[in-house]
C-alpha cells in the first residue's frame, strides 16, 4: 500500500530536482521562475500528504493559500521580466547589473 | 496493489517531467514539461483524495499561470545559446546540492520522524465524503481573515502587474481624457460678428 513515506520521498526528490534546476539555469530568469514553481509544488505535496495522513484539513487550506500567493508571485515576476526585457533587450541575469550589487 | 502500481508510474512521470523542466534548452519545452508535471501532480493528489486542490491546480496553474508563462516566453526574443552558456560548469554543483538535499530529507523522513504515521496505509474516506466541504469548513471556520488577505494579495498582483507593464511611448497619438474633460466652452467656441448682407 502507499504510505506517507512514499509521498514524502517523492516530494523530497521533486524539491532536490528544482533546487538543482536553480543552480543549472542561473542565467535564465524564466527558467528560474519555473523552478520556483516546481519547488512550491514539492512543498504542496508534503502539505497535502501530511494533511491526509494526519486527518486534518488545515494543511489543505494552507496549500490553497500557497497556490494563491504563487500565482500572484509569478504574475508580478513575469511583469517585471517584461519590463526588464523592454529596457535592457535581454533577460540574461549577468546583464542585470544596473544596481551594481 | 494496483494503486501502488499507479503511484509508481505517476511518480516516474513526475520526476521525468521535473528533470525535463530543468534540462530543456528551449523555454517553451520547459513550460510544456512543467504543465506535464502539474497535471501528473494533480492526478497524484486525486490518489490522495484531495480532489478540490487537484482541480484547482489544473485550473489555476495549467489554465492560467502556464499560459502566462508561455505568453511571456513567446513575447520575449530570448537568445537561447547565450542563456545556456555555463550549463555544464554549474551542472556538477547542482547535482551535488540535489543529492545532499535528497539524502538529508530522506534521512529525516526514515530515521527521525517518530510520531508520524509513516508506515500506515492511507485509509479511504468513503464514497460520500466531500473534500470540498471539508476544506470549506476549515477555510471559513477559522481562516476567514487569511482568506481575505489572500484576496487582497490577488488584487495587489493585478494592480502591480498592470502598472508595471503599462508604458507610454513618445509620439504616440492617444486621447488625453483629463484634457478632454477639462475643456471649457470658451476654449473651443468663438463667436464672430458677421455683417448681414443681402444677395445682389
Amino acid at each position: 500500500m502507499i504510505t506517507l513515506t512514499h509521498y514524502m520521498a517523492l516530494s523530497a526528490l521533486l524539491l532536490a530536482i528544482s533546487v538543482a534546476g536553480i543552480f543549472i539555469n542561473r542565467k535564465n530568469v524564466i527558467l528560474l521562475l519555473m523552478c520556483v514553481e516546481l519547488l512550491l509544488l514539492a512543498v504542496n505535496f508534503n502539505f497535502i500528504a501530511l494533511s491526509r495522513f494526519m486527518g486534518d484539513a488545515t494543511g489543505q487550506v494552507f496549500v490553497f493559500f500557497i497556490l494563491t500567493v504563487a500565482a500572484a508571485e509569478s504574475a508580478i515576476g513575469l511583469a517585471i521580466l517584461v519590463v526588464i526585457f523592454r529596457t535592457r533587450r535581454s533577460i540574461n541575469v549577468q546583464d542585470l547589473d544596473v544596481l551594481r550589487g | 496493489m494496483i494503486t501502488l502500481l499507479i503511484f509508481w508510474w505517476l511518480a516516474l512521470v513526475l520526476v521525468g517531467a521535473a528533470i525535463g523542466v530543468i534540462v530543456s534548452r528551449n523555454p517553451v519545452y520547459a513550460a510544456m514539461y512543467l504543465i506535464l508535471s502539474f497535471v501528473t501532480s494533480a492526478v497524484l493528489w486525486l490518489l490522495l483524495e484531495a480532489e478540490f486542490l487537484a482541480i484547482v491546480l489544473v485550473l489555476v496553474y495549467v489554465g492560467a499561470v502556464m499560459v502566462l508563462f508561455l505568453f511571456v516566453v513567446m513575447m520575449l526574443d530570448v537568445n537561447v545559446a547565450a542563456v545556456r552558456e555555463g550549463f555544464t560548469r554549474y551542472a556538477p554543483i547542482g547535482a551535488a546540492v540535489a543529492v545532499i538535499i535528497v539524502a538529508e530529507v530522506l534521512s529525516l523522513v526514515w530515521i527521525k520522524a517518530s510520531g508520524l504515521p509513516l508506515a500506515t496505509p492511507l485509509a479511504s474516506q468513503g464514497g460520500d465524503h466531500s473534500n470540498t466541504r471539508e476544506i470549506g469548513l476549515a477555510l471559513f471556520g477559522g481562516h476567514v481573515f487569511e482568506f481575505e488577505v489572500a484576496a487582497f494579495v490577488l488584487l495587489l498582483a493585478i494592480v502591480a502587474a498592470i502598472m508595471l507593464t503599462q508604458r507610454q511611448r513618445p509620439g504616440l497619438k492617444v486621447q488625453d481624457i483629463s484634457a478632454q474633460v477639462k475643456v471649457r466652452r470658451e476654449d473651443r467656441v468663438r463667436i464672430v460678428k458677421v455683417q448681414a448682407e443681402r444677395d445682389a
